[in-house]
């Protein structure tokens, strides 16, 4: 039955306590029920449970619906939920039914539910039609449900993006405490027909710990190390992979720093270097470099050598938008750091987050070796794009 | 043009203008009406009164108006029961039409309608889609059935709508047997006698090859059903584990974590000389490394359950330790986490490694983080003899810093160090005393009190300390007054000489206070060479960071209380021949419970008991794996 949404008091008390909405508990016990949140978008989607389920289930759910929501309305925001709610209320009915999951797939779901674009809500409102269609998707009980029927394009195209992003953490010295890659093979497949592809790799032995996309036949990895597949319309993510911390993981960039906080005077220094390290040749761009000051710095007189940087008095976050790293010329940031007057010396020290992107490299060494199509006649175009980027990289100082 | 207008119209006489609007001829204002009624719904408001108006709308050939219609159908009708009956035809009708959406959506929207007389006209429609020739209504129909089974479990019974569903496990649709399954779980759950999963080598069979085709949610629920079945050896076992591995490299985590469940759980019933055995436990790790690069509340939930996992088979994470490295923009709740696994796959291979990263994590800006690193410190200590020494080097560096809330927790920590490894790094003991000052915290103060007295012959200022202590004696807690008590006993015994003079009188509210007093004046007046033989046994008290202190402590209170003689006023007089009669011969009788009576006061109350507590989930660990919420909470 309805459960009355009093139950989510329970909820604000919990964000009221925590310090920052990322530090909301996830699962909060209630006297007669469980709720399930998930942070997104700087909003909160809550599942209140009933009985006994795996959290995973619904934590994995909650973000599914997010994604669809992005997905629909190209942004996932509480404004654009306010000014879809009919269509958000309607796919939502059509993702689940009394707790059980129902088309989580966004292909079936935009067949079910039609997107809204400018167009249709202009159309719909002259001729009175609807956004719900009213066939049942082709594609939901075939044997392959993420694929509808009847797919037709021109222009026969297939795209694959390699993006790897890394995870490390830097110490103080310089030296690398752990380090580890998250992979993913992003697609945009527009195939006529029911293509079938293979996919495969120079150095499949990287990949040892991955997760598949539905539609890869996993006998057929098992035993030949390719990725055999009758893809979805449209993008989707093929597979995601790991390279661990046992690994060697190439580092791209380093970070020089002196950073100091002096004891009597009310003045320190602070001076940090970025510079290239394992790039394999390639362009280091998008550089960002964020740090969280201790409270008792009042403010900082910084110099860029290129760039531009901030920093916020209030919330003492520093960050440097460094752009591109030009190795005969490596990008700096000096100057002063003013402590407030009378308080010690800060205890903690910054750390440093790095962002950064590096095109047409696997840092992992990845490599797509060849990509075939069977059971249809035409002649696709394909293409296959590399990037790595950093992901939660940070240096200690 | 967007649906945020619907939200705005809050003016009086709303419902009587949507009233008129819902009655319109026109369809297409109607629709409007009926999505600004949904709008109000929302947010809260209460549209009850319309619902007959809404109800009106219901016989359309337009989808999205009819699904709206149902939506608002499911909120009001338990309080419209009349009204809703009204309702009943169109369902009817609905379940008859030749489009399985329409067939499907009038089943599912009955099934949401917790009205009786409703539920009653349900009944012959859902065996009909029960049946049906579309899986689609099928599979919306099996869903029904547990919805119905919560409204009115009899009723479902006497209807025979559980043999059919048994029977849909049979379905040649897979979609079909996920959803059946689901439903039966969720019925079995709320009546655990009914062996309704009655599970054989069979239908084990039906549910594997339904594994491979259906979707991830449906993985979900059959995964979770063959955790609980009971392979008749170690060759089914095996053979079930080998088709749920694949299960492993699954894009999704809730996938991954029941697959790691049947996994853990069959291993069970594995030889541990059989190669495959080794094999299978290769391949538990990579994936739940993998669920840590999710996101941060998935997690923690993989956290949660890798704790469990780590406690029942900690071999299977051993190499692993790197990837439970906090982050620094991680959510205190994942630091935490991270924190505690660390500590339980700390081993002598890797414990430097730990304690850099622990030091390091002390100096964040969190307080409770950082407290959380200090004492994680002091568990390293204990449970790694070897690294014993360094920790506590590395404690002193913390100390160092002279961050008070720094100070205070490695102290407390470094009194556990000192119980587990007695006589042994006494050194720091000056290093401490120059802290004093700075201790505010009852936990502090006590362990600080608890070393001065344990090391009482070699600290040359003990008396003085303890008698700074004894000032604010009164405004102390509970928790310090007693172990300031024990302490002074300790010096006593120590030093009787130099501290003839500390006489202290007190009287306390506190009856246990008060009693633990008595008893030590008893004891000292009477018996002094006994008593000291006691307290020798104090030092030796490492065996307590295996037990809980209930294995010990119990009764002895209670032995005690009965024997002494009633009294009242002051108690403490330590250094004072002040005889009792009829005291020694109760003595003799009670050393071993004034010992436990000693010890347990030597602990503090128990909240502040041995930091190695031990491991609250044992061999159910693995049942509550991915099992759910009991695992979280």
């Amino acid at each position: 039955s309805v459960v009355s949404r009093s139950v989510c008091d329970y909820f604000f008390e919990a964000q009221e306590r925590a310090s920052e909405a990322e530090n909301v508990p996830p699962v909060i016990p209630t006297p007669h029920h469980y709720l399930l949140s998930v942070y997104r978008h700087k909003i909160f989607f809550v599942a209140v449970i009933q009985s006994e389920v795996p959290p995973l289930f619904v934590i994995e759910f909650l973000h599914r619906v997010v994604d669809t929501f992005q997905d629909y309305f190209g942004v996932c925001s509480e404004v654009m939920i306010k000014d879809n709610v009919v269509v958000v209320y309607e796919v939502l009915e059509e993702m689940l039914d009394n707790g059980f999951p129902l088309a989580t797939e966004s292909n079936i779901l935009k067949e079910l539910i039609k997107p809204p674009t400018i167009l249709r809500t202009v159309v719909n409102t002259i001729t009175g039609s609807t956004n719900v269609g009213d066939q049942l998707p082709t594609g939901q009980l075939s044997v392959v449900p993420w694929r509808r029927t009847g797919v037709k394009y021109t222009n026969n195209e297939a795209y694959f993006d390699v993006i790897e992003e890394i995870d490390a953490i830097i110490d103080k010295s310089g030296s690398t405490i752990t380090a580890e890659i998250q992979g993913v093979i992003d697609a945009c497949v527009k195939l006529t027909g029911m293509p079938d592809l293979t996919l495969s790799f120079m150095n499949p032995r990287l990949l040892d710990d991955v997760s598949f996309h539905p539609c890869v036949r996993f006998k057929r990895w098992e035993s030949e190390r390719i990725l055999s597949f009758i893809p979805p319309d449209g993008n989707f993510r093929l597979l995601s992979y790991h390279v661990s911390a046992q690994n060697l993981v190439a580092i791209p960039v380093y970070i020089k720093h002196n950073i100091s906080f002096r004891d009597s005077s009310s003045l320190g220094r602070f001076e940090i270097t970025v510079g290239p390290k394992q790039t394999m040749g390639k362009t280091v761009e998008g550089v960002m470099v964020t740090s969280q000051m201790p409270k008792s710095v009042l403010n900082m007189t910084l110099t860029p050598s290129q760039g531009t940087h901030i920093f916020d008095p209030v919330t003492k976050l520093l960050s440097w938008d460094v752009g591109k790293i030009n190795p005969q010329k490596l990008p700096s940031l000096k100057g002063s750091v003013s402590l407030q007057a009378g308080t010690s010396k800060p205890d903690e020290n910054p750390t440093i987050n790095l962002q950064f992107k590096i095109q047409q490299l696997a840092i992992s060494g990845l490599k797509v070796n060849r990509l075939d199509m069977y059971g249809e006649k035409y002649k696709p175009f394909k293409g296959i794009k590399y990037m790595t980027k950093a992901g939660k990289f940070q240096v200690r100082t | 043009m967007t649906d945020s207008k619907y939200f705005t119209t809050t003016k009086k006489g709303e419902i009587f203008e949507l009233k008129a609007e819902l009655n319109s001829d026109k369809k297409e204002k109607k629709k409007e009406a009926v999505k600004k009624v949904i709008a109000s719904m929302t947010v809260g408001k209460d549209v009850s009164a319309l619902f007959p108006d809404v109800v009106n709308c219901m016989q359309t050939d337009n989808l999205e108006l009819k699904k709206l219609v149902y939506l608002y159908l499911m909120n009001y009708a338990k309080s419209q029961p009349d009204m809703a009956i009204m309702a009943v035809n169109t369902f009817v009708k609905d379940c008859e039409d030749p489009n399985p959406l329409i067939r499907a959506l009038a089943v599912r929207t009955m099934g949401c309608i917790r009205v009786d007389k409703i539920t009653e006209y349900l009944c012959e429609p859902l065996r009909k889609c029960l049946k049906d020739e579309d899986p689609y209504v099928r599979k919306t129909a099996a869903v029904c059935v547990a919805k119905l089974h919560d409204i009115n479990a009899q009723l479902v019974e006497d209807q025979g709508f559980l043999d059919t569903l048994k029977d849909l496990i049979s379905d040649s649709n897979p979609m079909v047997v996920a959803n059946a399954v689901a439903a039966l779980s969720e019925i079995a759950e709320s009546h655990p006698s009914s062996n309704l999963l009655d599970l054989n080598p069979q239908s084990i069979n039906k549910l594997l090859t339904a594994l491979n085709e259906c979707t991830e949610w449906g993985q979900i629920f059959i995964l979770d059903c063959l955790a609980n079945y009971m392979p008749k050896d170690d060759r089914e076992a095996q053979s079930i584990c080998e088709r749920v591995t694949p299960r492993l490299s699954h894009a999704n985590s809730a996938v991954v974590l029941s697959a790691v469940k049947v996994l853990m759980k069959f291993m069970e019933m594995l030889s541990k000389d059989l190669d495959y055995y080794g094999t299978l436990l290769k391949k538990l790790a990579p994936p739940l490394v993998t669920l840590l690069s999710a996101e941060p509340e998935l997690q923690y939930v993989a956290l949660r359950n890798i704790n469990l996992i780590v406690q029942k088979r900690p071999e299977i994470l051993k190499h692993e330790m790197k990837v439970f490295f906090v982050k620094y923009n991680d959510p205190i709740y994942v630091k935490l986490e991270k924190l505690d696994i660390m500590i339980r796959l700390a081993s002598q291979a890797n414990i430097a490694q730990v304690l850099a990263e622990l030091k390091e994590y002390a100096t964040e800006v969190d307080v409770d983080f950082v407290r959380k690193a200090v004492r994680a410190i002091g568990r390293c200590a204990i449970k790694v003899e070897q690294s014993a020494e360094r920790c506590v080097s590395t404690l002193l560096d913390l100390i160092q810093t002279k961050v008070n809330y720094v100070v205070q927790e490695a102290i407390v920590v470094i009194k556990d160090i000192f119980r587990k490894y007695p006589n042994k790094y006494e050194s720091v003991i000056a290093t401490l005393c120059e802290n004093l000052d700075s201790l505010d915290e009852p936990e502090a103060r006590a362990a600080m009190i608890w070393i001065v007295g344990e090391y009482a012959e070699r600290i040359d200022n003990a008396d003085e300390l303890l008698e700074s202590f004894l000032e604010g004696f009164h405004d102390e807690s509970t928790q310090v007054q007693l172990q300031l008590l024990t302490a002074i006993v300790k010096l006593f015994l120590k030093k009787p000489t130099e501290t003839q003079g500390l006489v202290q009188q007190g009287d306390s509210d506190n009856p246990d206070l008060r009693d633990r007093g008595y008893i030590y004046w008893r004891l000292l007046s009477t018996d002094p060479v006994a008593a000291k033989e006691l307290i020798c046994y104090i030092g030796t008290l490492a065996s307590v960071y295996h037990k809980p202190p209930s294995a010990f402590v119990e009764g002895s209170r209670g032995v005690v209380h009965k024997s002494l003689p009633p009294r009242t006023g002051s108690w403490v007089s330590l250094a004072g021949p002040v005889g009792s009669a009829g005291a020694p011969q109760h003595l003799v009788a009670f050393p071993c419970h004034l010992l436990g009576a000693l010890r347990n006061l030597d602990l503090g109350p128990p909240v502040s008991g041995p930091p190695i507590a031990t491991s609250s989930v044992q061999m159910g660990a693995v049942d509550l794996l991915g099992g759910g919420l009991d695992s979280l909470v």
